[in-house]
């Protein structure tokens, strides 16, 4: 491809893309907004959920590790790998994963 | 150790004796005031993560979350004070993680938030209005050097993660989104992510070395597709300096 078609190539591309912009991206992302800061961000370590409880080691699980997800993660059901095996969110018991140390 | 190391360290470490220097008014070792301090810290330490990975806190679960934010915390205990900015490590930090290594699109959701939350921080700039480059021949198209814009980052996936957040943020209009590139921008105050076609972080990437427009989109790729997806989320600003 010479140069000046490689150029013409370029400006059909930008010229397609144009035809596809829509003005405004998002239109319905832009009215809801308010302000940049996302839910839940302070400036600071401070705020509710704060506790005056000591209990720092009594519900930590430590490095044991028999903490199971519980959360959406075991609906979702992702495409087969490419080898065919069926791979789901869910979780078989991570006993067996236990981290460095 | 010095009293401060002893103090920091058994902070995040709940299984570690508290500091023997620690006295309380009466004189007192002062365990009791430690435990709950140190609590204090965890507890808003694992809140600030569960603002900035809402996501992958509802995918794993609360509790799990809590367990999972009190290791991080430990191997990444916070270098600012600015919590709106703690934990960007957590997605490479989970994919190393071998408890999760089942779930091998959560660190790419991880980073879809953390690259949200960049692009809700980042500076403001006006997009690059497509339409200028309307005018331009085409040598001066090829020659002109648009630029990512501040807020843009691309983020890639190999599960369909952006659908996976989409559907755990209440986002049905992406729920259908498929793995591959997913770009992250703000073009004005509210945050987009969108499915970006392959080769658009390669062109974002080569324009941000400062490569011209002419040469920044990789060989193969549909180069239409990644000016309409680049145009459409604002992900360009205008002329940065030509390249020396």
């Amino acid at each position: 491809m010479t140069l000046h078609s490689k150029h013409l190539a370029l400006a059909g591309a930008v010229a397609a893309g144009l035809a596809q912009f829509a003005g405004a991206a998002h239109a319905q992302e832009q009215e809801k907004c308010y302000g940049v800061a996302m839910a839940g961000e302070n400036g600071c370590a401070a705020g509710p959920g704060t506790t005056c409880a000591g209990t720092a080691s009594v519900d930590y699980q430590g490095n044991s590790w028999t903490l199971v997800p519980a959360g959406t993660c075991a609906e979702i059901e992702l495409p087969a790998m490419a080898d065919g095996t069926a791979r789901m969110g869910s979780l078989e018991p991570l006993e067996r994963d236990l981290p460095k140390g | 150790m010095s009293g401060q190391g002893a103090f920091a360290g058994a902070l995040l470490a709940p299984e570690a004796a508290r500091p023997e220097a620690l006295r309380d008014p009466s004189g007192a070792r002062a365990t009791r005031r430690f435990d709950v301090y140190r609590n204090n810290v965890a507890v808003a330490l694992t809140e600030a993560l569960a603002a900035a990975f809402p996501v992958v806190q509802r995918l794993v679960g609360e509790a799990y979350f809590a367990a999972l934010a009190r290791d991080f915390a430990r191997d990444h205990p916070p270098r600012s004070p600015v919590m709106a900015v703690y934990g960007a490590e957590l997605p490479d930090w989970i994919a190393k993680f071998p408890p999760l290594a089942a779930l091998p699109y959560l660190p790419e959701v991880a980073r879809i938030e953390q690259a949200r939350r960049e692009a809700s921080q980042s500076a403001d700039a006006a997009p690059l209005d497509p339409r200028a480059l309307a005018g331009l021949s085409p040598e001066a198209l090829a020659e002109s050097t648009p630029r990512p814009h501040p807020a843009a980052r691309l983020v890639p996936t190999r599960d369909p993660a952006l659908s996976i957040w989409a559907r755990n943020a209440e986002r049905p209009d992406l729920a259908q989104s498929p793995p591959g590139e997913v770009l992250i921008t703000r073009p004005k105050l509210a945050v987009l992510s969108c499915a970006a076609p392959a080769g658009t972080a390669a062109t974002l990437d080569a324009l941000a070395r400062g490569a011209a427009l002419g040469a920044a989109l990789p060989a193969g790729a549909d180069h239409a597709a990644i000016f309409a997806c680049l145009f459409n989320a604002g992900a360009l600003v205008p002329q940065g300096d030509p390249e020396p």
